[in-house]
């Protein structure tokens, strides 16, 4: 297959997307759609938006965690149904998740334990993902002694060690200061060059997506859906350096004009 | 650490040499109470005899009967009520209140129902200890975060495997207060039963002693059940220190 047809191939696919909480009509929320939206393979995608516009509503259900009330949702050209998540995608929350009673080396261990890899296998690959995330130093430790930031780090690791094809993250840097959100962020996109792997990021940071994505989806006021795509001119070597480019203010300048309306609504339907 | 750890066993100290002193000098007759380095001679020989072996090892199986009884059945229970937030709610001024309601109290009734035997000794340390672990558990239980459940979906487990593998070790530590409470409530309750009624056991030899002015069994046998609760509450402290050690910043 050649590069082009390799882009154009959609890896993940959503089609008239909806989720609507609750089934009594007077106290339902409309939480989210109609959602189009298409992932390509490779491509490191962002997903910004309001606060409570449902954007975690649509990362649960791309992980395969929750179902669309309607719509279609496709992986790799397989339906996703919301009721398990398939192999291939890795998730990365918000809150730390990682396990506080295993050390670091048996966090990451454990989905590929589980998985029935031999002892050799595992230990191979945690230990190779323990140095690709500046982890190495810390496999003995356990989680409680770890900063935030390394906390993190851990949650991923647990998810890159078994190599998914899409990560998803949804605002893993949220909890974490500036300084750190922008040096995870440039070994996030290291091991994404690394991976080769599909990411889609949630975020509520417009410098974020801006230096990240090579594709920026701005959501609506809930229920959320994609109001424009807004293209990044940075080259796959891109890291935090690009912020000083010129380019970069017209770009966050773009999306905040997008979202500048629509945090005002968001605002103003959360005082209800 | 090491200073609070030293204080805490100088005032012990200090208060033995107290009453030694008191009691050598006269201030506390001997015939009240011998000083506490007889008492521990007493204690060594009451052991080495066999004297009271076949009561301490009543009133030991008892203790284990009940508080093992009420961690499991606790557990249970604690589940269950965990699964039904309005149930949870409910329940919940109950608990607060059990431990105001004194359960000797409901002695006569236990006799009615169980007989004259060990059993309601049992039974008493039984329902002194369960409420421990059901509140305990359901309070484990609540401080495990959605995210954890989240996770949990998505390596797709079963619930089975998802409270074996994730929500179990979390909740380790919370459990493990629940079983050091159950462990401690038992004690009191077995051996409290044991002085109102029984016809072996611990409780009893004291009341037995005391009857008849014998104070060389009466007190070895008073340290012997305090070294003993001592001992095992000070093991299950550590047990608990360690699981949460490893969750706070060191
Ligand atoms: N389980 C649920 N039941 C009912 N309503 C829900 C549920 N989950 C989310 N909602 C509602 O759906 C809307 C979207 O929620 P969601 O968490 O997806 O927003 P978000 O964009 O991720 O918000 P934030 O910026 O705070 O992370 C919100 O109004 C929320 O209150
Ligand atoms: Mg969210």
């Amino acid at each position: 297959m050649n590069m082009a047809a390799r882009i154009a191939e959609a890896h993940v696919g959503l089609t008239g997307v909806t989720r609507v909480f609750g089934s009594d009509p007077q106290t339902q929320v409309k939480a989210l759609g109609p959602i189009e939206l298409e992932l390509r393979k490779g491509e490191f995608f962002a997903v910004v938006g309001p606060s409570g516009c449902g954007k975690s509503t649509l990362f649960d259900i791309v992980a395969g965690l929750s179902p669309a009330t309607s719509g279609k949702v496709t992986f790799e050209g397989r339906p996703l149904t919301g009721s398990a998540v398939p192999d291939g995608i890795g998730v990365v929350f918000q809150e730390d998740a990682s396990f506080p009673w295993l050390t670091v080396a048996d966090n990451v261990a454990f989905g590929i334990r589980r998985a029935g890899l031999s002892e050799a296998e595992v230990s191979r690959r945690v230990t190779a993902t323990l140095a690709l995330m500046g982890l190495a130093d810390f496999a003995k430790a356990y989680p409680a002694q770890l900063s935030g930031g390394m906390r993190q780090r851990v949650c991923i690791a647990r998810t890159l060690v078994q190599r998914p094809r899409l990560i998803l993250l949804d605002e893993p840097f949220g909890a974490l200061d500036q300084q750190t959100r922008l040096i995870m962020g440039e070994e996030l996109l290291k091991l994404w060059r690394e991976t080769g792997a599909t990411i889609l990021l949630i975020t509520h940071a417009l410098d974020e997506a801006a230096m990240l994505a090579d594709r920026i989806g701005v959501m609506s006021a809930r229920p959320g859906r994609i109001l424009d795509i807004v293209e990044t001119p940075w080259g796959i070597e891109r890291d935090s350096r690009v912020v000083s480019d010129p380019r970069f203010g017209d770009i966050t300048g773009r999306l905040w004009s997008r979202l500048r309306e629509e945090s005002m609504a968001a605002l103003a339907t959360a005082g209800q | 650490m090491r200073h609070a750890a030293i204080l805490r066993l100088a005032i012990i100290a200090a208060i033995v040499a107290l009453l030694e002193l008191l009691s050598r000098s006269g201030v506390i007759s001997r015939f009240v109470a011998p000083p506490p380095s007889e008492i521990a001679v007493d204690l060594v020989r009451l052991l080495t005899s066999d004297r009271v072996q076949a009561a301490i090892a009543q009133t030991l199986s008892k203790i284990t009967i009940a508080c093992g009884a009420a961690i499991v059945v606790g557990t249970a229970l604690g589940v269950l009520i965990h699964r039904s937030r309005a149930l949870a709610q409910t329940l919940s001024p109950y608990f607060g209140a059990y431990y105001a309601v004194p359960i000797y109290a409901f002695y006569p009734l236990m006799i009615a129902i169980f007989g004259i035997g060990e059993a309601p000794q049992i039974v008493i340390g039984f329902m002194l200890a369960i409420v421990a672990v059901i509140v305990n558990t359901i309070n484990a239980l609540d401080r495990i975060p959605r995210v954890l459940r989240k996770t949990v979906a998505i390596y797709g487990m079963g619930s089975i495997e998802a409270s074996w593998n994730v929500y179990l070790p979390y909740a380790g530590p919370y459990l493990a207060t629940g079983i050091k409470l159950a462990v401690a409530y038992s004690f009191i309750g077995v051996i409290g039963a044991e002085f109102i009624m029984s016809r072996i056991g611990i409780g009893h030899e004291i009341v037995f002693a005391y009857n008849n002015f014998d104070n060389e069994v009466m007190y070895p046998l008073i340290l012997f059940v305090l070294l003993v609760a001592g001992t095992i509450n000070g093991l299950f402290s550590a047990w608990e220190k360690r699981l949460l050690g490893r969750r706070s910043r060191s």
